[in-house]
């Protein structure tokens, strides 16, 4: 990927009368009445077919993704998403289909998806899951939610507080929030656990539960949940699961065990289906018996040999439709694909060969003179590497050495989360990747350090090799330019 | 083992430099009574060969019916090109792009797609999408009580012309923050809402009015009037559109005495198959002076230190991932790659193919509206302009004749009984430009057998 020539804006292409006319339809003379009409016609390019291909194939080019660069993006699970997946989502009789449509016609796309609610359901221990929710943080929010039904239901309405780690992603406070809920933050001890005094003083008959990630997102699991669940339930709150980290642990230990009411899945990051440059993503969510009658609707049941959907009316007490029709189905159909593939055995060489392929790339970096951020710790399927002491002596900070990654032509991993580990890269190689790609990765990350060493300007100017240089993020705010406008004639 | 790379020899040479002796003690920190020896209740693993034989039979089961169904997705013709460049490994397998200069290409598309939207909607500004229609009107909504700081009733007017799933949507994302929605009727002879009736509001506060067009009935609403309404009375005001027309129709941002302040609605009709109900693509576009209240992702042009344009990710400070419970919504990872598609679907159609496109629809529909109507039994239940859709009336329940026409390969339209019972027996139909006059008569003549039936007692 070298400098180049920038791309023209697709209307920097455009020529009046120009087009893909193979795409248009017949011409109708029908229009709409004089009065609803629009003055002038929408500012749209004007570009042939091959216009149109040549210029998104080279936008494309522009980019790193999985099939084409190591990208251990900590807390994404960056991992290969088949080629089967797409494909098979993709065959006639599930892409044309209307979600409307009767349900006589679509038993087979709710086959698959009954099928992948039941294995979600074990793969989570819940009682329940419901695949309506469109994205992790929609996941999130219908978790909030049936809980904050869950206690109206009981006619406690002083239950107003979600107790949040210091550690947890910024979606969980914006969730609580979302849902009516004050947000109630409490810190993590050095080891990477959650201060359980904290949380005792936080618990209060205001409590309505809490958000926890785990592993957490410092890459590290808790190991007192038993006891964490134990005092939230006797406070009389629940406990939210935050699905992002579930790739470290499926098969070998389940959220429904260690005392989890309410989790949320990352189908995108957990189950592979695509990330597509941000979205679509999907967050099921599966729930204990208690929040069952809560769920999001629709959900499929299976009735003898046929397959319907229930809605609010055989689900009065749901906390409601979250997408227009029942989710992103065509996601469900590529996570359904890909635990089929996988079966029992295969989820759980996931989390093995995810945890190993961190815990091999932490202890190389160890060994190669890097600091992780909790050394006694064992990593889960990510971990957290901190340059302060590099920032320190030679002013190279962890944003530098992620844009000098990219000149090696890796991605570069998480930077500057969590909020609380200074100078941290959050790393999360996924279990696809081969030992010569994480040496490849120890090499590279040892190479800067020893650049920053001799010519530390080098580092701090990076990238050099990508489309462009360092962007002007200040100017971008402040000079806000985010949409193209014609030239006034 | 799919999809993980390791040979036995990898897995010897990595627990030694680890210093462990096997994979499992890697879990060692998880307290050994929550561990579980073997995942119960998932099947076993299948080759792709079968998973793909089986999902060609479920998929060939669901067949490939004749769609004359609306109601919020719609079908139509999907360029070639469209989903041969979104699958690209490059498009496809990138994520958000936080490492700006390795994601240039994603980037400059968000960029031309807010261009797009916000063009076509005349407004100034579009975020990079939500993730459909209906939870971009519910966003849109928050967004209102956000933007309007001097009205407190966090109350908003919504028609019973929205389409009703969103309006469910709306209610069920707005509730926790106290929100009101307050229905508007519609007209029983337009199907449409009489400006006149807005009157019983004035002087009240209203925090926005949400103006759909065309509206669930497939009407084209007085957007015009219904936005010098909420101006005079202090209101904003929320387009909920669908983009195809708006090829044809006044732009949101015209409406009225200086037009609405957001337009939402679903960009699925631009290069996003139908595929049961998603993923779609919900767009959100608004005045500038909104825009620190907008949701959502947006791409902005800048300048990179040699001074060479590029884009990146701005106005962050509205996100979860910075200002967290203060955020403008919870929302992060949103639909991506059907932004995409809907970008190159709309490069590739221009204004001519997209007025072409909205122009056949409504050429279709009132063909189709003229077979079904000379049926016995049948009338269109609203006179007045339309778009794609319209209400027929039909002299039995609309259900069992759905069933009998789905048994024929037909997706006769939408029943609208559960969600407007006032209407009686009412069907919602809907044809695009992919439907041809003999695919009209295919229906028209599966309609009129099925009427010939007696009606069921």
């Amino acid at each position: 990927m070298a400098r180049h020539k920038p791309e023209p804006l697709v209307f920097e292409l455009s020529r009046p009368g120009r087009g893909a006319t193979a795409q248009y339809p017949a011409a109708e003379s029908a229009d709409v009445p004089e009065a609803f009409r629009r003055r002038q016609p929408p500012p749209l390019p004007e570009v042939s077919e091959l216009q149109a291909v040549r210029h998104y194939t080279r936008l494309s080019q522009l980019n790193f993704g999985i099939d084409t660069h190591f990208y251990p993006l900590g807390s994404c699970t960056m991992k290969y998403n088949p080629r089967a997946c797409n494909s098979l989502a993709m065959l006639p009789g599930f892409l044309g289909r209307h979600p409307l449509a009767q349900a006589a016609t679509g038993q087979g796309v709710m086959a698959c998806l009954f099928e992948l609610q039941e294995m979600l359901k074990h793969v989570t221990g819940m009682a329940g899951v419901s695949l309506t929710p469109m994205a992790g943080a929609q996941g999130e929010f219908a978790g909030v939610a049936m809980i904050r039904a869950y206690h109206r239901g009981r006619g406690d309405l002083a239950r107003t507080e979600i107790i949040v780690p210091d550690a947890a992603h910024g979606t969980n406070p914006a969730t609580a929030t979302m849902c009516g809920m004050k947000v109630r933050e409490i810190p993590t001890l050095p080891d990477g656990d959650v201060d359980i005094a904290a949380l005792e003083a936080a618990l209060s008959p205001v409590t309505a539960g809490i958000m926890l990630t785990n592993p957490s997102t410092l890459g590290v699991f808790e190991r007192r949940i038993v006891e964490i669940a134990r005092k939230v339930h006797a406070a009389g709150g629940l406990l939210y699961y935050d699905g992002a980290n579930l790739n470290a642990i499926l098969g070998k230990v389940r959220p429904g065990d260690m005392g989890f009411d309410v989790i949320h899945m990352n189908l995108h990051k957990t189950f592979s289906t695509p990330h597509g440059g941000g979205g679509p993503g999907s967050g099921a969510v599966g729930v204990g018996q208690r929040l069952l009658p809560y769920l999001p609707v629709p959900v499929v049941a299976r009735e003898g040999e046929r397959y319907r959907w229930l809605d609010e009316r055989e689900l009065p007490e749901s906390i409601g439709r979250l997408s227009g029709f029942m989710g992103n189905t065509g996601v469900l159909l590529r996570a359904w694909v890909y635990m089929r593939i996988l079966g029992a055995a295969g989820m759980r060489r996931v989390a093995e060969y995810s945890t190993l392929n961190a815990n091999y790339l932490l202890a190389r970096l160890q060994q190669a003179g890097f600091d992780a951020a909790y050394p006694g710790r064992r990593a889960s399927h990510e971990f957290i590497l901190t340059l302060k002491r590099q920032a320190r002596e030679q002013g190279v900070t962890a944003m530098d050495f992620a844009k000098r990654l990219l000149d090696h032509g890796y991605h570069a991993p998480t930077t500057y989360f969590p909020l609380l580990v200074p100078e941290c890269l959050l790393i999360e190689p996924t279990e696809s990747e081969t030992r010569e790609e994480l040496d490849g990765f120890v090499e590279a990350l040892s190479a800067i350090r020893r650049e920053a060493e001799t010519d530390a300007a080098a580092v701090k100017s990076a990238p050099h090799t990508m489309p462009v240089r360092r962007l002007d993020d200040v100017r971008a705010a402040r000079q806000l330019d985010v949409a193209w406008k014609p030239a006034v004639a | 083992m799919p999809y993980i790379p390791h040979t036995s020899d990898d897995v010897r040479t990595m627990l030694d430099r680890i210093g462990v002796g096997t994979i499992d003690d890697l879990f060692d920190e998880i307290p050994k009574a929550l561990r579980i020896d073997a995942l119960e209740g998932v099947p076993d693993a299948l080759p792709e060969m079968d998973v793909a034989r089986l999902a060609g039979v479920r998929a060939a089961a669901d067949g490939q019916p004749l769609n004359f169904i609306g109601a919020g997705a719609y079908e139509h013709h999907i360029p070639a090109p469209v989903w041969a460049l979104v699958t690209r490994g490059e498009i496809y397998s990138a994520y958000t792009p936080y490492q700006a200069e390795a994601s240039q290409g994603t980037l400059q598309i968000m960029y031309e797609y807010q261009s797009m939207i916000a063009g076509l909607n005349a407004m100034d500004v579009s975020n990079a999408s939500l993730y459909d229609g209906a939870s971009a009107l519910a966003e849109a909504c928050l967004m209102a009580v956000r933007a309007h700081r001097r009205s407190k009733s966090a109350r908003i007017l919504m028609p019973s012309t929205v389409n009703p799933a969103c309006r469910r949507v709306a209610r069920a994302i707005t509730e926790g923050q106290g929100l009101r929605l307050d229905a508007v009727p519609y007209d029983a002879a337009t199907g449409r809402i009489d400006p006149k009736s807005l009157a019983a509001y004035a002087g009240e506060d209203i925090t926005a009015i949400v103006v759909p067009q065309p509206n669930f009935f497939g009407q084209l609403e007085d957007a015009d009037a219904l936005t010098r309404w909420a101006r005079a009375n202090g209101a904003l005001v929320i387009a909920a559109v669908n983009p195809v027309p708006l090829a044809l129709l006044s732009p949101p941002g015209e409406w009225g005495d200086g037009g609405a302040d957001i337009s939402c609605g679903d960009a699925q009709p631009f290069g996003v198959p139908l595929s049961s109900g998603g993923p779609y693509v919900g767009f959100m576009a608004c005045r500038m002076e909104h825009v620190r209240q907008m949701p959502g992702r947006i791409a902005g042009r800048t300048v990179d230190t040699e001074g060479t344009p590029g884009f990146t990710l701005t106005l962050q400070a509205r996100e979860q991932h910075i200002r967290r419970a203060k955020a403008t919504s919870n929302i992060c990872t949103n639909q991506g790659l059907l932004m995409t598609a809907a970008t190159i679907h709309l490069a590739l159609l221009g204004p001519a193919g997209l007025a072409r496109v909205a122009r056949a629809c409504i050429a279709r529909t009132n063909d189709l509206v003229a077979a079904l109507g000379r049926l016995p039994g049948v009338r269109a239940a609203f006179a007045g302009p339309r778009f794609h859709e319209a209400v027929l009336k039909l002299d039995r329940p609309v259900a069992p004749l759905l069933e009998s026409l789905a048994a024929e390969g037909i997706i006769g339209g939408f029943d609208l009984a559960r969600d407007y019972p006032e209407l009686g027996d009412a069907l919602l139909v809907c044809a695009t430009e992919t439907r041809t006059r003999a695919d009209i008569e295919v229906y028209a003549s599966a309609l009129g057998r099925a009427l010939g039936r007696p009606k069921a007692a």
